[in-house]
């Protein structure tokens, strides 16, 4: 066990990789937490699958590898495509989701096609760029980790100073308006967050699975609690710690990518936690209902309750 | 700082349309300051609109909303609002006491670290509508009623001159309801104006003084006693008869709480 635990600790490329997971799940997971409150998990998968011509774009100007250059490409495609969802629901008759799935495909269709001309340019750096589809964690560099912890460090202190009002606009934003609060601007603040998190998660698990990071462990994290303080605690706890097993697992046996690992633990998360958590869980509703249905059953048998029809009275009450 | 001297609510012109057809046409009233004043009219009359146009919360495509004689922008630290009930999730992780807390947060105010503060005010809005014993209680497991006297105690939190309402009786017990008309008359004794949007009828002589008669256009509008009549009412609702006799012969069947 300890030999275990040493190999892994010693080994550059684990370290650095379960890292960078644990960072990456740590934001998205806290994160997440108001995307699902909000209700706009798909808005998380339309703006992961919205960065990767950001990503190629930024490639194909620049000529750089470097992870910065390149979640800045992925940032600017995924608030291009927020902004374009939002100014078609507006000025449109389509609806929310109808928008998400054309605006996701578009910009998704756009990024395969400028990959696959990106893939045919004559010099040697774009080497591994559709590692953005599904991820490729073990390219993860220490200096790509340090770039990570950075952004986290200030997405995770915007979230502490704006605690208050970004509950409030998850709960209730028309109101948050009549308090003359800018809600709109702290809208734009989140999602850009939001966007953020998402670019920094391509590098370790991919456009394709990056959402599941962001709603599976909010999701899980709901269901042991009714505060979102600890809701948010949880939810990056269980992010960090499905990112380090998941780095682990993969690292362990051969041919399992790390991305699909992790994004697998997350949901083992997830499905533990719908089933085993007290009061929403489904076992503790189906004991609750078992429990009732004795006490039920034994009342009847004392004669403490007549189940049926009750015969009506002369009052016919 | 109020000035007294002009109406708590002037409402100029005010017509709004969502695409073509107008919601609000050319609706025109004033309300004194110190009134209980309740929008009655049809479904699909506009009585949400309107008073989403009071809030500043849908522009008007014409004419204008004064509050204190200055529009909402300024005045907004003097409007407290209580939406409806059904419009947030329930299911949001948070307790009553933290939703009244809502109600504290005005302004730009970044950081604050004084939460005693709003915690004592929030406190004492719980208690004003009898719900100091569940301030703990997590919001999905309160009752419709709680809840909407969580929505009223966040209200009070604000510590406005006028308060809106949107259909704060919809689906409450009676213990709710006598407790939002406990509510209501305390406002009204310390001045304060209340706008509620209204669906029973048979109760709007026994709680309100003014009323504003609404569909689409407004039909009338006043103390209760000038223009809650039956020939206002046939106008408002059209032929619904059901509807109209209904409150003339309310006393027999419901009493109010009163």
């Amino acid at each position: 066990m300890f030999d275990l635990i040493h190999t892994l600790l010693s080994s550059y490329t684990i370290r650095t990789v379960a890292l960078g997971a644990a960072v990456l799940g740590v934001l998205s997971g806290t994160l997440g937490c108001y995307a699902v409150l909000r209700r706009q998990a798909l808005l998380g998968d339309a703006l992961s699958h919205a960065a990767l011509p950001g990503i190629a774009l930024a490639f194909l100007f620049t000529g750089l590898r470097e992870l910065s250059v390149l979640l800045l490409g992925a940032t600017v495609a995924g608030w291009a495509a927020a902004l374009v969802m939002m100014l078609v629901v507006n000025h449109t008759r389509l609806k929310e989701d109808t928008v998400l799935g054309m605006v996701l495909s578009v910009f998704f269709g756009f990024g395969l096609v400028l990959l696959s001309f990106a893939q045919k340019q004559p010099t040697a750096a774009q080497a591994g760029l559709d590692a953005f589809l599904f991820g490729q964690a073990a390219s993860i560099v220490e200096r790509d980790v340090l770039t990570m912890a950075v952004i986290a460090a200030v997405a995770l202190g915007l979230m502490v100073l704006f605690w208050k009002e970004w509950k409030l606009l998850s709960f209730d934003p028309q109101y948050g308006n009549t308090l003359g609060l800018p809600m709109r601007w702290l809208d734009i603040g989140l999602t850009s967050l939001i966007v953020v998190a998402i670019a920094i998660g391509l590098q370790m698990v991919g456009v394709v699975l990056m959402s599941a990071m962001l709603v599976a462990p909010a999701v899980a994290a709901r269901q042991w609690t009714d505060r979102l303080g600890l809701m948010v605690v949880l939810a990056g706890g269980f992010g960090a710690l499905s990112g380090v097993i998941g780095a682990v697992i993969s690292s362990l046996a051969r041919g399992l990518s790390t991305g699909p690992v992790i994004v697998l633990t997350v949901s083992l998360f997830v499905v533990a936690s719908l089933v085993f958590a007290p009061n929403r869980g489904l076992l503790w509703k189906w004991w609750r209902h078992q429990r009732n249905r004795e006490r039920l059953q034994g009342a009847v048998q004392r004669g403490e309750l007549v189940l049926g029809v009750p015969a009506l009275d002369e009052t016919g009450s | 700082m109020i000035p007294r001297d002009v109406p708590a609510i002037d409402v100029t012109h005010v017509t709004v349309a969502y695409r073509e057809k107008p919601v609000l046409w050319n609706v025109d009233f004033t309300v004194p300051a110190g009134v209980l004043l309740a929008i009655v009219g049809p479904n699909g009359a506009g009585k949400t609109t309107l008073i989403k146009a009071i809030l500043g919360l849908v522009r008007p495509a014409a004419g204008q909303v004064l509050l204190y004689g200055k529009p909402y922008r300024e005045q907004r630290r003097l409007v407290a609002y209580v939406p409806q009930r059904g419009s947030v999730d329930w299911d949001f992780p948070t307790n009553a006491l933290d939703v009244v807390m809502m109600g504290a947060l005005w302004g730009i105010g970044l950081v604050s670290p004084a939460w005693s503060r709003e915690r004592d005010m929030a406190l004492e809005a719980l208690d004003k509508v009898k719900m100091t014993d569940f301030a703990e209680r997590q919001i999905s497991q309160l009752s419709g009623g709680q809840q909407q006297r969580v929505f009223l105690a966040r209200a009070l939190v604000q510590d406005a001159e006028i308060y809106v309402m949107d259909e704060p009786f919809q689906g409450v017990d009676a213990t709710t309801e006598r407790a939002i008309i406990t509510l209501l008359r305390e406002l009204r004794a310390q001045g304060k104006t209340v706008v509620v949007v209204h669906h029973d009828l048979s109760t709007v002589p026994a709680y309100f003084d003014w009323v504003t008669l609404l569909n689409v256009e407004r039909i009338a509008h006043g103390p209760v006693a000038d223009v809650f009549t039956e020939q206002h009412l046939r106008r408002t609702y059209g032929g619904n008869i059901a509807l109209l006799t209904q409150p003339f012969h309310a006393e027999e069947r419901s009493q109010p709480y009163v």
